[in-house]
């Protein structure tokens, strides 16, 4: 994948990208919580 | 022309944040903890680029040119511990006790945590005696790419670097340094998106790049040259090097493991959790946090593996002979090959990513002495600012000292790596046990916490000084005292020459810290861990009136 063959470093650059995605959708998904204290 | 003018704008303008700082700053919360009401875009920003240095992007991504694609992994714990895991899990407890406790720098956040002045202290002194060994790094991959560029003297660039940094993170306190490394990582994010861009288009495209530094790999005369990099289990620069090898133990052990894991227990970080006012900021910074670490150490390490194909291209060497030394890979590639108008924006990239950090850690070091040390464990008298900003210039002179030193040191060691790998483990394995008690385990005593760090201390700095080799060599106590470089050397024990210290001192501290609280009794008043948890239990609270939200 990726042009690489070691699943090792393929593995290591998809989980980089998801685990980006995964920043950006739980801070969207969240974009307007956690103001309940300012209560 | 072109160059100086860039430098005069950019220098221009972080001065020009660095006096915003100094004037918005009143009080010492807001000297340390920027009066906790910092944007959530700033305060990620900041985050980012005091976590991202010249460490990352050129002594990791030279470490990249050399062992390969495999700091990637380095990358995804960046991202999903560093941010996801700091933010969402450690951030929000963090934030909310400091708030609780008014605590104004990590070690006060234990120390007021656990009611001991002595955990203040020696968090204190742990941060202040090894963060100018991490300071000294970043100044040495500044003061590097300076000379690579500007032809200037070593010292005369180090000096340079070091005195307009200490400017304006000693008259603007955390808000200076927050405000400039926000400016700072936009900066970073500019220059390295175009570094990524252009490396993979000029290769071909992403699978034809990696294609061709696999390749690489198959070529007599290139397996001539990493003869002893084979030998010693490196197996190409799109492959993990072999199982157990020495290779193997200081890429997953060293580099991916310990600044990985290390991230968490960072205290120039975790102070930034403390600087805004709810979790919403937090969970909006989590969202331009994630993107800014990808683009940073991933595209550092794709592209330092990929210089490979660019040097043996040009050269028939590899990027570790052709540029002359692991932390010199990314100047000379830069220098070589990236389009002349590109060189003077990349060195602001980097200058903005060195400044950023250091004037980070040079803020930590002076919380640390002044704060930790001076006013709350000795009872020091005088002004909060005054006494900070006195330890900051401390630690500054102390930092600038080593970096010098580092000048007469062996090219090949990848100071830069190493020096930043060190300071990550040393905090891991201090005060990650304990920081993890203090936002999760309300029944954690005090003296779990004290024994857990010191024995967490006590581990990494006999590993760093008697075992693990590659520190032990150089630092040479061991062998003025044995003879040996490493206790185990030419023993049935050698391996353990290999293994990075996190590996056996955060182990060693996290068992003392469980072992103590399930053995010892809560010695801490109900009253007080009310007050440190207040608002964070699940459920629901009432508003004055009759509605609930939840908490």
């Amino acid at each position: 994948m990726f042009g690489i063959g070691d699943p090792w470093i393929w593995g290591a650059y998809l989980l980089c990208i998801l685990s980006a995605l995964l920043c950006v959708t739980y801070g969207l998904y969240n974009w307007n919580r956690g103001a309940d204290e300012e209560l | 022309m072109y160059i100086t003018v860039i430098i005069i704008i950019y220098l221009a303008i972080t001065a020009f944040l660095g006096y915003l700082g100094y004037k918005k700053t009143n009080s010492a919360a807001d000297y340390l903890v920027a009066g906790r009401k910092a944007h959530p875009l700033i305060m990620a920003l900041s985050y980012g680029a005091s976590f991202i240095s010249t460490s990352a992007i050129i002594g990791f991504g030279g470490a990249a040119g050399q062992l390969g694609m495999g700091l990637l992994w380095l990358t995804f714990l960046n991202i999903f511990i560093g941010i996801f895991i700091a933010f969402v899990v450690f951030g929000k407890r963090t934030r909310k006790i400091g708030h609780n406790l008014d605590a104004h720098t990590f070690p006060e956040l234990l120390g007021l945590r656990f009611e001991s002045k002595f955990i203040q202290g020696f968090a204190g002194v742990v941060i202040f005696l090894f963060m100018p060994i991490y300071a000294a790094s970043v100044i040495k991959g500044g003061a590097d790419f300076i000379q690579s560029y500007f032809g200037i003297p070593f010292h005369i660039s180090l000096i340079a670097f070091v005195a307009v940094v200490a400017m304006y993170a000693f008259m603007g306190g955390i808000k200076g340094v927050m405000y400039t490394d926000a400016f700072q990582g936009l900066l970073m994010f500019a220059g390295m998106t175009f570094l990524i861009i252009f490396t993979y288009s000029k290769l071909g495209g992403i699978t034809e790049a990696h294609q061709q530094l696999s390749g690489l790999y198959t070529d007599p005369a290139i397996l001539e040259q990493t003869a002893a990099l084979t030998k010693g289990g490196f197996d190409g620069w799109t492959s993990m090097p072999r199982l157990g090898t020495p290779i193997w133990w200081n890429l997953v052990s060293t580099v991916v493991l310990g600044v990985g894991i290390g991230v968490v227990a960072q205290p120039q970080l975790v102070v930034r959790f403390m600087t805004v006012k709810s979790n919403k900021e937090l969970n909006r910074a989590v969202v331009s946090g994630g993107i800014f670490i990808l683009m940073m150490t991933g595209v550092a390490f794709t592209v330092g593996a990929l210089t490979n194909v660019f040097f043996v291209q040009e050269t028939g060497s590899v990027s570790l002979i052709a540029a002359g030394g692991n932390d010199k890979i990314i100047p000379e590639f830069i220098k070589r090959y990236v389009p002349g108008w590109f060189g003077p924006v990349f060195l602001i990239t980097l200058l903005a990513a060195a400044m950023s950090t250091l004037s980070s850690q040079f803020h930590t070091m002076g919380s640390a002495l002044g704060r930790d040390v001076y006013e709350k464990s000795m009872g020091g008298r005088g002004k909060s600012i005054v006494i900070s900003k006195a330890a900051m210039l401390v630690g500054v002179l102390i930092s600038t000292g080593i970096a010098w030193l580092t000048s007469f040191l062996d090219v090949s060691m990848a100071i830069i790596a190493t020096g930043t790998s060190l300071f990550f483990g040393l905090c891991a394995a201090s005060f990650l046990p304990a920081y993890i008690g203090a936002l999760f385990i309300k029944r954690m005593p005090r003296a779990a916490a004290v024994w857990g760090m010191i024995s967490g201390f006590v581990t990494s700095f006999f590993w760093i000084f008697f075992i693990h080799e590659k520190e032990s060599a150089s630092l040479q106590l061991c062998a003025l005292i044995t003879g040996k470089p490493s206790l185990v050397k030419d023993t049935l024990l050698a391996p353990l020459a290999m293994v990075d210290p996190i590996i056996v001192a955060l182990p060693v501290s996290l068992i003392v810290t469980a072992v103590l609280t399930f053995a010892l009794k809560q010695d801490l008043s109900i009253v007080h861990l009310e007050k440190c948890f207040s608002g964070i239990k699940a459920g629901k609270r009432e508003i004055p009136g009759g509605a609930t939200v939840r908490v």
